[in-house]
C-alpha cells in the first residue's frame, strides 16, 4: 500500500524522465508527489462515499470509493435539485456549457490521456480526441433538437397545437466499461443535452478516468447535480437507481442477463422509460451515430399544448 | 386602444350598481358551445310546446322605409291571430314597428295582448343628436309603445367613451317612463364577443330591461353565439343584482329550426325562469310561417306548401 | 355604532337575498324522449375470433356474454381466447408480416388503410349505435367523436405509409414486427384505430385484444377488415379477458406490445416483460388538473371543466379530474358549475340528448361508489346533480366534491368516473405545485386570459397534454401520451409512428 502511494500521480512516467534528484535519492525521492484523492463527484462536489468503503483499481495503483445506495440516494437528490435549473436554461445557454467543457477536456486532454490506463498512447489520444469532440458535438444539439423533434400539429379545428421535446428528469446511467472516457461522455450528452439530469454509475473496471472528467466538470460552466458520477460495483448501484422513484429512466449500456431483468422489473415500480442497449467499444467511435439525434430522442418527453385560435 | 373588458369602471351617472370588468369571453369555447346545443334534438310533443313558446315570444316585425298603414294593420292582425282558424295557436309577443306607425299598430291590437313596440332613437344607426333620439322616444312612448328597442351608438361604444353610451342608456330609459327599454347593441358592428359581453353589461348596468342584438339592418345580425353571450351576462347580471333581464335575439332568425335552437340555449342557460315572454323574445319578420308550417306538419304528419299559410 | 349595526343588517339582508338568486331548471319546456333508431344494427348472437382473415371458433370452445351496461341486458356472447388461440393468432400474424405486409409496396398498404378509413366513415351511424349499447357512452359522444375520430386516425395514417422516410431524417427505419396490442373499454373503437393505423402503416401486423366488456365494435372492425380486403393475417382480433391479453403480451412471437389501461396494469405488464427486449408503449391513467385563474373566460372554462370530467362519464384518462381554483373565483366558480350540472341529461345512451349515458360496468361503478363515500368520509363536501337515474343498468350522478385536500384519496386516486374534486390555490406557483404532485402525468387544463401565464404554466406542468382554454381535444396529428406513471409512448402525429419503428 505505501509503496503504492509513492509512485503516486507520477505512475506512468518512465523511470527516464524522472529529475536525477529522484534517481539518485538514496532516501527517496526529494520530492514527494501529491496524490489526488480519488472521490465522487456529486452535486458538484467531490465527496468521499458516506460508507467510506473504498475499491482497489485493477493495477493496484489508486483506491477509489465504493460507492454506496446512499451515495446513489444523494447522487439522485443532487440530480433532482439541479433539475428545474438546467432544464430551464435556453439551449443556447446549455450548448455554451457543453462547449465550455469541450474546451476544458481540451485543455486537460494530457491528463485525460493519462487516466486512460489501457491500449498507450495511440488509442488514449483518439478517446479524448473523440470524447471532446462528441461533446462539442453535442453542444449544438442543445439550441436544435427543438427544431427537429418539436412539430405544429395540424389539428382538424379552430385551434393550434404544437408538441415539444422536453427533458425527463433525472436519468440514471450505467455507463459501459469501455471506452471509459468516451462511453462516458458519450452517454452523458444525449441525455443533458435536452435538460435532463444525470446520475452516472461509471466504468466498473477502469474508474479514474471520471475522476479527471469530474474536474473537467467542476471548472466547465457546468451547474452543480446536472451529472453525478458514481464509483462502485454496477450491480450494486444501479439496483437502488432502478428503485428510486424520483428516477424518471434508465440508460443500461451493455447491462444483461439477470442483472437486466431485475433492473428493469425494478424500473416498473414508477413505470421508468428503459433504454438498454448494447454497443461494443469500437462503435462508440463513430462521431455520426454517437451524436445522432435518435440517441437524444430516447430521453425527451413529448408535450403538447393546445390553445384555441380567434380573438 | 382602450380595453373593453378590464379598462375599469367608468364614473357612470343613474347606474344601479357599480360595474365591474366584463369578464373575458373565449371565442372557440363561446361558439362550441352553442353549436353543442344546436345539436339538441326537439321532436314531437317538445317541438309542439317549443314552437308554440316561440310564437308566444315573437316580437312580428317590420322595419322597411315602404311600411305603410295597411302593411302595419296586416301584420298585427296576423300578430293577433297567426293561424286564422286555428284557436290553438297563440297570439305573438308584439308588433315592432317605427314610432310613426305605432299609433296604427296601437288601434289594430287594441283589445288583445300583443304590445305594441317601437324602434326608436334614431334607428338603425342611432346617430342622431341625443336630444333628438330623446325625442324620438318620447314621441313613440307618447304614441302608445309599450316598448321601447333603442340603438346604442357603436362609434361611441367602439372609441372607448363607454360611459357616454352607459349615460345614454340611462337617459332614454328615463325617456321610457313606464315602457319597457330593450337595448340593441348591433352585435354585427361590435367586432369580439368581448365587446357584446362588455356592452351588454353596460346596458344592463345603465337600466335596459331588455338586451338585443340586432336591428337587423346589418349583417350578421342575431346568431347563437352571440346569444349565448348576452345569455351569459344575464346570468351574471341576475347573480349580482337579483334583477332579470329579458334577451332578444332579432334578425336572421327565419326557419322553426333556428326558434327552437334559440329555445334550447335559454333554457340550458337561464332555465325556466326565462321561458317566457316577458323574459325572452324573437325578433322576426318571416318566422312565423316557417313555423306554423312545422307545426301544421307535426299535427298532420304531412310536409307543407307555403301557399296555404298567409303571407302579410 | 348604530350606524354599523344598521349596516351589518343591510349587509345580511343582502347576503340573504343573494342566497335566495338561483336559476331553476325544471319542466317549463321538456325534450321528448329522442332515441337513436337502432333498426339499421345487425349483431350477431355470437362472434368467434378473428385470426387470419377469418372468424374462427376459439379452441377450447368457450363464450362470454357483453351486455348493454345501460339495460344490463345481453348483446351477444363474444369467443374467451386462451393460450393455444393466442399462439394461432400470433402466428397468422407472423405470416403474414413475413410474407405479405412487410413486403408490400408501401403505398399499397397505404391504399388498405385508406379503405378501412372510408369503410368506418360508411358504416359509421352503425359504429356508433353499437359503440353504445356496448359501453353505455352516449349517442352524440360515438357519434360525433369516437367514429369519426377513429376514421380520421386510419386516414392519416395510412398517407404516412409511403412516407416514413421523411419521418426520421438521416435515419433508415424498418417496421418492428409483429404488435401486441391491448386496449380499454373508454373508447373501444378509438383505441383500436389508435393502435392499428399506426401500426400497419408501419408495415406491421397486429393481433389486438378489446376490452371483454367491450368486444363489439372491434368485432365490427375486423367485418370492417374482411370488407377491406387486408390479406388474412395483417390484423387479428381475439377477444377474452385479463389472462388472453396477459397471453398475448407475454407471448414470445410478438415483438412490440402497446398497452392502454390502468397504470396498475401497466406496471404489470412492465414487469412481466423485464428483459424480453419487446419494445413497449404504455398510455395509462392521469389525475389531471383542470386550472382556473380568476382572469379566465369564466363561462367557457365552466364548459370546459364540465366537459373535462363528464365527458364519457369520466371514463377518460385524461379525465380534468381536479379542478384547481383561484380562491378569489372559487365560490362563483363552484354555483357556476352546481347550474351547469343541473342541466346535464343523464340516462339512456341512445338519446341523442343524453350528456351522460351509462358506466361501463357494474365493478366500475362499484369502484367509483367506494371512491365517492372514503371522499364523504374524509370530509370534502358532495354535490351531486339533481338528476334521476334510471332504474336499471350502471348510473352514476354527476358529482363534485368541494374542500378537498390534496391528501385525500379523491385528490389523488383515479376515480374514473364522473366525479370531480375542487381545490383551491393562491398564486400561480402553488398551482404548478398542487398540479404536479401526483404520480401521474397525463394532460392539464390552464384556464387565463393572459397568455403569458399560460405559456409559463404549460411549460411548467409535467404532463404530455396540455389544453389551454379548452380541455379533451384530440386529433391524429397530435401526440398524446404522457409523463411519469402516465406512461411512455406516444400516439399520434408524426412522434406516433416512433413506437412502431425500428429507427436506424
Amino acid at each position: 500500500m505505501t509503496q503504492r502511494r509513492q509512485v503516486g500521480s507520477d505512475r506512468r512516467r518512465p523511470a527516464a524522465e524522472l529529475e536525477p534528484s529522484e534517481q539518485l535519492g538514496v532516501a527517496g525521492p526529494a520530492r514527494l508527489g501529491v496524490k489526488k484523492t480519488w472521490k465522487l463527484f456529486l452535486g458538484g462536489a467531490f465527496v468521499r462515499s458516506e460508507s467510506g468503503r473504498y475499491l482497489v483499481t485493477a493495477d493496484g495503483n489508486d483506491n477509489y470509493p465504493h460507492a454506496s445506495r446512499k451515495d446513489a440516494r444523494d447522487a439522485v437528490k443532487a440530480a433532482q435539485g439541479a433539475l428545474s435549473g438546467w432544464a430551464g436554461r435556453s439551449g443556447y445557454n446549455r450548448g455554451q456549457i457543453l462547449y465550455r467543457l469541450a474546451e476544458v477536456m481540451e485543455g486537460r486532454r494530457e491528463e485525460l490521456m493519462e487516466s486512460l490506463e489501457r491500449g498507450g498512447a495511440s488509442a488514449a489520444r483518439s478517446e479524448v480526441d473523440a470524447a471532446i469532440d462528441r461533446a462539442v458535438s453535442h453542444a449544438g444539439w442543445c439550441d436544435k433538437l427543438q427544431s427537429l423533434l418539436a412539430s405544429s400539429n395540424p389539428v382538424a379545428g379552430p385551434h393550434f397545437g404544437f408538441s415539444i421535446p422536453e427533458p425527463i428528469g433525472v436519468v440514471a446511467i450505467a455507463a459501459p466499461d469501455r471506452p471509459t472516457l468516451l462511453g462516458l461522455v458519450g452517454s452523458i450528452c444525449p441525455v443533458i443535452v435536452s435538460g435532463n439530469v444525470a446520475v452516472v454509475v461509471v466504468s466498473e473496471s477502469d474508474p479514474r478516468t471520471t475522476l479527471v472528467f469530474a474536474e473537467c466538470l467542476a471548472t466547465s460552466d457546468m451547474p452543480g447535480g446536472v451529472v453525478n458520477l458514481l464509483t462502485g460495483p454496477r450491480q450494486e448501484l444501479l439496483t437502488p437507481l432502478a428503485k428510486h422513484m424520483a428516477v424518471r429512466a434508465l440508460d443500461l449500456w451493455n447491462v444483461a442477463g439477470e442483472l437486466a431483468v431485475s433492473l428493469e422489473r425494478d424500473a416498473a415500480d414508477n413505470v421508468k422509460r428503459v433504454s438498454r442497449r448494447e454497443a461494443d467499444e469500437s462503435a462508440w467511435f463513430d462521431a455520426e451515430r454517437g451524436a445522432a439525434l435518435t440517441g437524444i430522442e430516447r430521453f425527451v418527453e413529448t408535450k403538447t399544448v393546445w390553445h384555441p385560435m380567434g380573438a | 386602444m382602450q380595453s373593453t373588458h378590464g379598462g375599469g369602471s367608468p364614473a357612470l351617472s343613474g347606474m344601479l350598481a357599480p360595474l365591474e370588468p366584463s369578464p373575458p369571453v373565449d371565442r372557440i369555447a363561446a361558439e362550441e358551445r352553442a353549436q353543442s346545443l344546436a345539436k339538441r334534438s326537439i321532436k314531437k310533443s317538445a317541438k309542439v310546446a317549443g314552437l308554440r313558446l316561440a310564437i308566444q315570444m315573437m316580437d312580428l316585425t317590420t322595419l322597411e322605409g315602404s311600411d305603410s298603414r295597411g302593411k302595419v294593420s296586416a301584420l298585427c292582425m296576423k300578430a293577433r291571430s297567426p293561424s286564422p282558424g286555428d284557436h290553438g295557436i297563440p297570439s305573438c309577443a308584439a308588433v315592432c314597428v317605427y314610432p310613426n306607425l305605432v299609433p296604427i299598430a296601437k288601434e289594430a291590437l287594441a283589445g288583445s295582448s300583443v304590445k305594441v313596440a317601437s324602434v326608436a332613437t334614431a334607428f338603425p344607426s342611432g346617430l342622431s343628436a341625443l336630444s333628438v333620439r330623446l325625442d324620438d322616444t318620447r314621441r313613440a312612448v307618447d304614441a302608445g309603445a309599450d316598448e321601447i328597442d333603442m340603438v346604442i351608438d357603436r362609434g361611441a361604444f367602439l372609441s372607448g367613451e363607454h360611459a357616454r353610451v352607459a349615460d345614454e342608456i340611462a337617459a332614454v330609459k328615463e325617456a321610457c317612463g313606464d315602457a319597457h327599454l330593450k337595448v340593441i347593441l348591433e352585435t354585427g358592428e361590435l367586432g369580439s364577443y368581448d365587446n357584446v359581453r362588455r356592452a351588454s353589461d353596460l346596458a344592463m348596468y345603465s337600466g335596459a330591461d331588455f338586451i338585443k342584438t340586432s336591428t337587423g339592418k346589418i349583417q350578421p345580425a342575431a346568431t347563437p353565439p352571440v346569444t349565448l353571450v348576452m345569455l351569459e351576462a344575464i346570468r351574471d347580471f341576475y347573480f349580482a343584482t337579483g334583477r332579470r333581464i329579458g334577451m332578444k335575439p332579432a334578425g336572421g332568425i327565419r326557419t322553426a329550426k333556428q326558434a327552437l335552437h334559440y329555445l334550447v340555449l335559454v333554457k340550458e342557460t337561464l332555465g325556466d325562469a326565462w321561458l317566457h315572454p316577458d323574459l325572452f323574445r324573437l325578433g322576426a319578420s318571416t318566422l312565423l310561417n316557417d313555423v306554423l308550417m312545422q307545426l301544421k306538419k307535426e299535427e298532420s304528419g304531412a310536409y307543407q306548401g307555403d301557399e296555404y299559410f298567409t303571407k302579410d | 355604532m348604530t350606524i354599523k349595526l344598521v349596516e351589518e343588517k343591510a349587509l345580511m339582508g343582502q347576503d340573504r337575498r343573494r342566497a335566495e338568486r338561483r336559476l331553476d331548471f325544471g319542466h317549463a319546456w321538456d325534450y321528448a324522449p329522442a332515441p337513436e333508431g337502432t333498426d339499421h344494427v345487425r349483431l350477431a348472437s355470437r362472434y368467434d375470433l378473428f385470426i387470419d382473415g377469418r372468424f374462427e371458433p376459439p379452441g377450447a370452445g368457450r363464450y362470454f356474454e357483453t351486455i348493454n351496461p345501460a339495460t344490463e341486458a345481453r348483446l351477444a356472447e363474444v369467443a374467451d381466447a386462451d393460450e393455444r388461440d393466442v399462439d394461432r393468432a400470433v402466428a397468422a400474424a407472423r405470416r403474414a408480416y413475413d410474407q405479405v405486409w412487410a413486403r408490400m409496396a408501401p403505398l399499397e398498404r397505404g391504399k388498405y388503410i385508406y379503405r378501412i378509413a372510408r369503410v368506418i366513415q360508411e358504416r359509421a351511424r352503425e359504429l356508433a349505435v353499437v359503440e353504445s349499447l356496448d359501453g353505455g357512452k352516449p349517442i352524440k359522444e360515438s357519434r360525433d367523436f369516437d367514429v369519426p375520430t377513429a376514421a380520421a386516425h386510419f386516414f392519416y395514417y395510412a398517407g404516412w405509409a409511403d412516407k416514413l422516410r421523411y419521418a426520421f431524417p438521416g435515419h433508415a427505419v424498418r417496421p418492428l414486427g409483429v404488435a401486441g396490442q391491448v386496449i380499454p373499454w373508454n373508447f373501444p373503437l378509438l383505441m383500436a384505430a389508435w393502435k392499428i393505423a399506426p401500426a400497419l402503416a408501419c408495415g406491421n401486423t397486429v393481433v389486438l385484444k378489446p376490452a371483454e366488456t367491450t368486444p363489439l365494435t372491434a368485432l365490427l372492425l375486423a367485418e370492417i377488415i374482411q370488407e377491406a380486403d387486408l390479406p388474412p393475417g395483417v390484423v387479428n382480433i381475439i377477444t377474452g379477458a385479463g389472462k388472453t391479453g396477459a397471453a398475448l403480451v407475454g407471448h414470445p412471437g410478438v415483438d412490440k406490445v402497446a398497452f392502454t389501461g390502468s397504470t396498475a396494469v401497466g406496471k404489470h405488464i412492465q414487469r412481466a416483460l423485464a428483459g424480453t427486449g419487446k419494445r413497449m408503449t404504455m398510455e395509462l391513467g392521469g389525475k389531471a388538473a383542470n386550472i382556473v385563474f380568476a382572469d379566465a373566460p369564466i363561462d367557457q372554462a365552466v364548459e370546459g371543466v364540465i366537459s373535462g370530467i363528464f365527458f364519457n362519464q369520466g371514463h377518460v384518462c385524461c379525465a380534468g379530474s381536479r379542478l384547481l381554483l383561484e380562491e378569489g373565483v372559487h365560490d362563483t366558480f363552484v354555483r357556476k358549475l352546481r347550474d351547469r350540472m343541473a342541466t346535464l341529461r343523464v340516462g339512456d345512451p341512445l338519446d341523442k340528448n343524453t350528456d351522460v349515458g351509462a358506466i361501463n360496468s357494474k365493478m366500475q361503478l362499484e369502484k367509483i361508489r367506494e371512491l365517492v363515500a372514503s371522499g364523504e368520509e374524509e370530509g370534502a363536501e358532495r354535490f351531486s346533480a339533481p338528476c334521476e337515474l334510471p332504474e336499471r343498468g350502471y348510473f352514476f350522478a354527476p358529482t363534485i366534491f368541494t374542500g378537498v385536500a390534496q391528501s385525500h384519496r379523491i385528490a389523488r386516486e383515479e376515480i374514473f368516473g364522473p366525479v370531480l374534486s375542487v381545490l383551491t390555490f393562491r398564486t400561480d406557483a402553488e398551482a404548478v405545485e398542487k398540479a404536479n404532485n401526483t404520480f401521474y402525468g397525463l394532460s392539464a387544463g390552464v384556464w387565463s386570459n393572459k397568455g403569458a401565464r399560460l405559456f409559463k404554466m404549460a411549460s411548467q406542468l409535467e404532463a404530455g397534454v396540455v389544453w389551454g382554454n379548452t380541455y379533451n381535444k384530440f386529433d391524429p396529428s397530435s401526440p398524446f401520451g404522457g409523463y411519469k406513471e402516465s406512461g411512455f409512448g406516444r400516439e399520434g402525429g408524426r412522434q406516433g409512428l416512433a413506437a412502431y419503428l425500428v429507427v436506424e
